[in-house]
């Protein structure tokens, strides 16, 4: 059980929270032939366009409904309408996800009404489905949005029907925003394995992996979840949901479809893993593959051979709730201890993750309290570099931004062989900054004086 | 802001071309708008100022994804690089609490951080709700002693040239004028060279660019008041008004100030440039005549002199590969023209300049370099850029990051020119730097594999 302390400061310092509008589009861009569209000032979009471009290293689909002032004070009705409009005539999306930001939010935006005189007005563009979703800055974190995001896909497009099992191979997967696209590509090969077919939703791993395509340059998502495949989520035969940001999610995707579903907080660590393999050994009805067996049995090993470096390791972690816990079940599991736990942002659950104290608060936060604790290592997103850098400890790097690092979206932390490689890169990172004694010489030392020593091991010059 | 505020700030000053319409004010198409707003402008054009507490009064959406993402360097104080914002809640919101939270916000900056000053930036949602930023300003300068500067900058009044215009009259208003430069350190004077105090307007020293224009700055003689704001302190800011010349770089939105300068002070200007040999050398020159020191033109042209023999030099055996290849140029204001200059110096045939950003200056510069027949691009929309690219059979883009990743996907070889890059181009020592790296990507293997099928597909086809 962890005490939750809210950080009290008036100052948010180096910011560990990102938006909602964030999280909200960031599902969106895991939709096939999609456009997030934010309703706000340009700026909102300029920046989250930045930010997933340096995370990705991929061009970014988002647009804005650029609010000026007029907009602001008047009424920015007229800018949604407008915005769908030439996003429709430009782009020919299968999907556009309509996601408020605090400025509409704040001026009262009413935006199934607007919709719907969309709709009335351009009766062309009904093929084009539209997804709202309220995500306000002043609420929430990245994940809550994203959250909130996947929740008002499963309403506008999974259509309420309680049907029996048509599809009994498929098994549909609620992926929370700390999945990477590299743990996504390795949760579908893991479902692969017993036979399964899964509809991830939503897939970054087939948008945001990163790959050249034909056409080169495409304004849309480069891949994602077809809109028919999440049509056709209520034939599964059961639903798998990774992480606990995505519970209402999976209740409304639950009451509408009558699918069964199986909830995990994470894949991180043998025992998270273990149970999602029972969990599709069960449904498939099928024993578990040899090479799953292996995988197991190589990070087994791992934690073995890892052990000196780990056990007793302070980590400092700072992270959304879904990431964060993820760590705080797995890292003690190979005999870590977490000294430092932050969260950006309030959350179901936090309050019973393993650990003694839980502060929401920001990377000022968590640089003060793992020097506090004299942590060894510090996990966090790229900001914490400096940081790493003040408090002289290694970094690793998880969760959003990876900014500084070429391929941060393509490290995968889920499954055996992502556990086994964070348990490989935490014992790298510890074992690089262990200090040697440093060599003593006694005041009654007869042979060559040390300089002398070093001078002849250096390479002798050039001989004339 | 009051509509003729925004209105006084978007018109150019003594400009022939204010009939037209101006680079400040387009009205942004809902649904297909590139670029940011207002805050962007004004906080970007600022954050170099290492000294100083830059806070962003909003909801966590405006900080939570661009604080520390700016590429000007600081030769010490690392202040700038901390992201600060009073982060509004929902609550804050509703109860009106804002202007109480950014008074304790101020407060807790100065008392962790110690700045030389604090900026507040104040973005859309506490303009939307009214918060009286500038009294709040006031009470926590006087309270605590720490200039307090209120930038009023909500993203919705305009692209982010119009917050760089907003970020120009802020300083004019608050801080430039407000202390005298110290004496020159007399370590620093030397016989037979006379110091000039200068200013440059619109250098932000990206990936530590001006560092490598600095030294020559020195041995002229010429002393740097302030580069506003690359590597700039609060009180370097403050003693602008006392320079005998100012050089507005590559900002077309900073040059009210050097208009405000000269007509407040008599500061004389000119416009110029460090990238490129040619525009580098205009710019020593520049400061020579403006100043009017003859021994100083002469000493400069014996500098430049030296400089650009050590360039060719350098770019002797670069120029074989770069001679005669096709350039695609997507930059704005200044940039637009300099670029060319730059990259026809390598011998390279610019087909083509973007001219989104630029003036009727910068253009009849353009015409000058390229001809009448140089074609100017005006639409920033990524497809039409890359179509551009191949109707024009060019070899290579060189535009801001915006297009990195779309012109990557495309297989269209690209060198970034944007503020957030980490690399310097500025000066001689930058313009080698930048012929390297052109030369580096035009003749990399990768492109060859990108645009090749292997071979099971094109048995296939």
């Amino acid at each position: 059980m962890a005490e939750i302390v809210p950080s009290e400061k008036p100052l948010a310092v180096n910011p560990l929270k990102i938006s909602q509008p964030v999280g909200a589009s960031l599902a969106f861009l895991g939709l096939a032939q999609a456009m997030p569209l934010e309703h706000g000032a340009r700026g909102c979009t300029s920046f989250n366009k930045l930010f997933f471009m340096r995370h990705f290293q991929e061009p970014i689909a988002l647009q804005t409904t650029a609010m000026d002032q007029i907009a602001a004070v008047i009424g920015a009705d007229g800018n949604v309408v407008d915005a769908l409009r030439t996003i429709a005539e430009k782009n020919a999306p299968e999907v556009i996800g309509l996601i408020t930001t605090a400025l509409a939010e704040t001026q009262g935006a009413d935006i199934p009404r607007t919709v719907k005189a969309f709709r009335e007005r351009y009766p062309e563009h009904d093929d084009i489905a539209i997804v709202p979703v309220s995500a306000s800055d002043t609420l929430g974190c990245l994940e809550t949005g994203f959250a909130a995001a996947v929740e008002a896909i499963i309403a506008a497009l999974v259509p309420a029907s309680v049907t029996p099992v048509r599809r009994p191979r498929q098994v549909n997967v609620l992926a929370s925003s700390m999945l990477s696209p590299a743990d996504i590509e390795a949760i579908r090969e893991w479902i692969e394995a017993f036979g399964l077919q899964p509809v991830v939703l939503p897939d970054i791993g087939d948008s945001l992996d990163g790959h050249m395509i034909e056409a080169g340059f495409s304004t849309l998502t480069y891949g994602g979840t077809a809109r028919a495949a999440i049509a056709a989520m209520g034939e599964s035969i059961a639903t798998l949901v990774i992480g606990n940001s995505l519970a209402r999610a999976a209740d409304l995707l639950h009451d509408r479809t009558g699918v069964p579903d199986h909830r995990f907080a994470s894949l991180a660590g043998v025992e998270a893993c273990d149970a999602f393999t029972q969990t599709l050994s069960d449904i498939a009805r099928r024993p578990v593959p040899a090479r799953l067996e292996r995988h197991r049995a190589q990070l087994i090993d791992a934690m073995v051979d890892c052990h000196f470096q780990i056990c007793a390791a302070r980590i400092a972690i700072a992270a959304d709730a879904d990431l964060l816990e993820a760590f705080l079940r797995f890292l003690p599991g190979a005999g870590a201890q977490v000294v430092a736990a932050v969260a950006s942002a309030r959350a179901r659950g936090l309050a019973e993750l393993p650990v003694e104290r839980v502060v929401v608060g920001d990377l000022e936060d968590l640089e003060t309290l793992a020097r506090a604790a004299s942590a060894d290592l510090l996990i966090a997103n790229s900001h914490g570099t400096e940081i790493a850098a003040r408090l002289g400890i290694p970094l690793l790097r998880a969760g959003f931004p990876l900014s500084d690092v070429y391929g941060g979206y393509a490290r995968c932390q889920a499954g055996y062989r992502g556990s086994r490689q964070i348990l490989f890169d935490i014992a790298n990172l510890l074992a690089a900054r262990q200090r040697a004694v440093p060599p003593y010489r006694s005041l009654y030392w007869q042979g060559t004086p040390r300089e002398q020593e070093a001078a002849a091991a250096a390479p002798a010059g050039l001989a004339t | 802001m009051r509509p003729d505020e925004a209105s006084a700030l978007r018109n150019e000053l003594n400009c022939s071309h204010n009939a037209g319409p101006k680079s400040g004010c387009a009205k942004p198409q809902p649904g297909a708008t590139q670029g940011g707003c207002a805050f962007d402008g004004a906080r970007n054009a600022l954050l170099p100022i290492a000294d100083v507490a830059h806070i962003v009064h909003g909801p966590i959406g405006c900080a939570g994804t661009s604080w520390d993402g700016r590429g000007s360097r600081s030769s010490g104080a690392t202040l700038y690089r901390v992201g600060m914002t009073t982060d509004l809640s929902e609550m804050d919101v509703i109860m009106g609490r804002g202007e109480k939270r950014l008074f304790h916000a101020i407060k807790q900056a100065i008392d962790t951080y110690r700045p030389a000053a604090v900026f507040v930036y104040a973005t859309c949602v506490p303009a939307l709700h009214g918060d009286d930023y500038v009294a709040v300003a006031k009470a926590a300068q006087a309270r605590w002693g720490v200039p307090v500067v209120p930038v009023d900058c909500a993203g919705f009044y305009g692209n982010k040239n119009f917050g760089n215009r907003i970020a120009g009259d802020v300083m004019l208003r608050h801080v430039i004028g407000t202390r005298e430069p110290d004496p020159v350190p007399p370590g620093a004077s030397r016989s037979g060279i006379t110091t000039h105090d200068v200013n440059l307007i619109g250098e932000w020293n990206i990936g530590g660019e001006f560092w490598s224009v600095a030294p020559l700055f020195d041995e002229l003689g010429l002393r740097i008041l302030c580069s506003f704001t690359g590597d700039a302190r609060f009180r370097e800011v403050q003693t602008m008004h006392r320079a005998e010349a100012n050089m507005v770089v590559c900002s077309k939105a900073m040059i009210r100030v050097a208009h405000t300068l000269r007509d407040r002070f008599g500061t004389p200007f000119f416009e110029g440039g460090f990238y490129g040999v040619a525009a580098t050398s205009a710019a020593l020159r520049g400061f020579a005549a403006v100043v009017g020191d003859p021994v100083l033109a002469q000493r400069t042209e014996a500098l430049i002199a030296r400089e650009e023999a050590a360039v060719q030099a350098a770019i002797l055996p670069l120029r074989p590969l770069l001679e005669g290849k096709r350039v695609l140029i997507f930059a704005g204001g200044h940039k637009s023209w300099s670029l060319v200059s730059a990259m026809q110096h390598l011998g390279m045939n610019v087909v083509a300049t973007g001219t989104e950003k630029s003036t009727e200056e910068d253009k009849a510069r353009i015409r000058e370099l390229m001809g009448p027949d140089g074609l100017m691009i005006q639409d920033n929309d990524q497809t039409a850029l890359l179509r551009s690219f191949h109707e024009h059979r060019a070899d290579i883009l060189i535009a801001g990051d915006r297009y990195i990743y779309p012109a990557l996907k495309a297989r269209v070889p690209f060198l970034d020119v944007d503020h957030v890059r980490s690399i310097g181009y500025a000066g001689y020592a930058g313009a080698i730097e930048l012929a390297n790296n052109l030369a580096v990507t035009l003749h990399s293997p990768v492109w060859q594999h990108a645009r090749t099928a292997p071979r099971w597909a094109r048995q296939a086809a």
